[in-house]
């Protein structure tokens, strides 16, 4: 009995921060999730769009920040780039990273 | 449509485990139900998105269509570069996401007791109500419309389907020399850029097969809506003298034995018509008390979580919402994952992303192997909705680059929603 109050403690202390660490991922996955409109369901293209399942974080994120800077010729990809956060750009190069 | 008795055992299947869960008293042994009515771009995205953020979710998609026919690409097939079948796609992979599919129509929804009744008798209870249904088109909104359409003298072809190939049968059947007439409707329509590109790949067609052929655009709306730069362009070096566009030329009235749109100025005799009469909100969408807005015609939501500002409980998405969103298919299924992503949140007790951004991006073909693009990225601001980021925009001029992306765009979002 003695060890349930701690556990209780711990068990809120850690849904609170469960809780902002849950806000910023669902951000980021509903993001990534409109990317995937045009880079195939799960990040894997169905057609000339690139893959974004398993891309090397770095690589998407100094692509991203090429695109924005114009450094990247594309068609879209500038206008898309330019509209998201350098937080959120690095945040999504870890999700699609993730993806097998 | 009538139950089965496999569809009976389901829903009474359904029904009692519905009843214990009901029984239960601890939190998250019910299992929350979804029930999302339209299986297009908003619809078949969001259930599945649903599924895969939350597998304890009981999600039913109701769709009285076996076949998802995309709107998008559609005047491709006018055109002659793609098929029907090019289009059209199964819903056979849905099911595999743990989706309950229904195919019947929505007749109607008691959102006190959160229940949907279909057409075949079935009623469906709902702890959050996904209404998805498109575009109603208002054809008393032009004189003679429904006469004509049932002699087939006239086509909207604003839904994709029988119409859209009606439509190209019409043209190829058209001799040299002939006339395509077409209308579009003040905004806010489905698809901006939509009737300008459906111009483009008639004057395709027309350029290789009926050189002689005039195309007369007459648009309720002062000026070109959407990718002015990009169609001006074509009209101008593709197909010069081809295309006489007539802006401020609302129709009225359309007469099929005489072959003749009349607009506030003129009567316009053609060979082949084509005239989109203005839209509203899916009817289900009146159903559920959810066409709100002060016109009666589109569905006012908080655009964070596409929930109707009227009705709790009952989300819009797609081209039924009112807002400064363009109606597109693209942006339908971006609508589709913000309010998945909300209500799965707020089944779980949660508080949804107070800041979701969303994108859309839509290519419209200029010619058989050219295409242009609009894109832009709007981020959710409170008190503001969603604001547009300044670096978006259009082409303004129509390449082969732009056609490859469009093609696999189309390859993506119909796998992304339907596999």
């Amino acid at each position: 009995m003695n060890k349930r109050v701690p556990l209780i403690g711990a068990a809120l202390a850690g849904l609170a921060l469960s809780g902002l660490a849950a806000a910023a991922d669902v951000h980021i996955r509903t993001i990534a999730a409109t990317c995937m409109t045009c880079h195939g369901p799960g990040g894997k293209s169905q057609g000339r769009n690139p893959n974004l399942a398993g891309q090397n974080k770095d690589f998407f994120v100094q692509a991203m920040k090429d695109f924005r800077s114009g450094e990247k010729p594309g068609t879209i990809m500038k206008r898309h780039a330019s509209g998201y956060t350098d937080a959120e750009i690095e945040a999504l190069g870890e999700y699609f990273a993730s993806l097998k | 449509m009538t139950l089965n008795r496999r569809d009976f055992l389901k829903w009474t299947g359904a029904g009692v485990a519905a009843a214990f869960a009901g029984c239960a008293t601890l939190p998250g042994a019910t299992r929350a139900r979804v029930v999302v009515v339209g299986a297009g771009f908003g619809g078949a995205t969001c259930a599945k998105y649903l599924r895969q953020w939350d597998p304890g979710l009981d999600v039913t998609l109701i769709e009285p269509n076996d076949k998802f026919v995309s709107c998008p690409i559609s005047n491709w097939v006018i055109g002659g570069l793609r098929s029907m079948d090019d289009i059209t796609h199964g819903y056979d992979k849905l099911p595999r996401h743990g989706i309950r599919m229904v195919r019947d129509t929505v007749v109607a929804i008691d959102t006190d007791k959160r229940v949907v009744t279909t057409r075949g008798g079935a009623n469906i209870g709902y702890d959050r109500l996904v209404l998805a249904p498109g575009i109603e088109i208002l054809t008393d909104s032009v004189r003679g419309f429904t006469e004509a359409e049932a002699a087939g003298k006239v086509v909207h072809a604003w839904k994709a389907g029988a119409q859209t190939a009606s439509l190209r049968r019409q043209l190829e059947a058209m001799p040299d020399g002939g006339t395509f007439v077409m209308s579009v409707p003040a905004a806010p329509y489905r698809c901006p850029p939509g009737p300008y590109e459906r111009v483009c790949m008639v004057a395709h067609y027309f350029k290789q097969a009926k050189p002689r052929s005039k195309i007369i655009l007459l648009d309720g709306n002062p000026d070109i809506v959407s990718k002015k730069g990009l169609f001006t362009d074509a009209w101008n070096t593709l197909y010069p003298g081809m295309v006489d566009y007539r802006p401020n030329n609302a129709p009225i009235a359309v007469d099929g034995g005489r072959m003749v749109v009349t607009t506030e100025f003129d009567d316009v005799k053609g060979d082949v018509l084509n005239v989109v009469p203005r839209q509203r909100a899916g009817e289900v969408c009146a159903l559920a008390g959810a066409r709100n807005d002060s016109a009666g015609n589109w569905c006012t939501v908080d655009l964070a979580t596409f929930e109707s500002t009227s009705v709790p409980n009952v989300h819009v998405i797609g081209d039924s919402v009112g807002s400064s969103l363009p109606k597109s298919g693209h942006m339908a299924t971006n609508h589709a994952k913000v309010c998945a992503a909300a209500i799965v949140e707020l089944l779980a007790g949660r508080a949804p992303d107070p800041v979701p951004v969303v994108a859309n991006t839509c290519y419209s073909a200029t010619s058989g192997d050219t295409a242009g693009h609009v894109a832009h990225v709007y981020r959710f601001e409170a008190g503001k909705g969603y604001v547009a980021q300044p670096e978006g925009g259009a082409t303004a001029k129509g390449d082969a680059k732009n056609f490859g992306f469009a093609d696999s765009w189309s390859k993506n979002i119909w796998a992304d929603m339907l596999s």
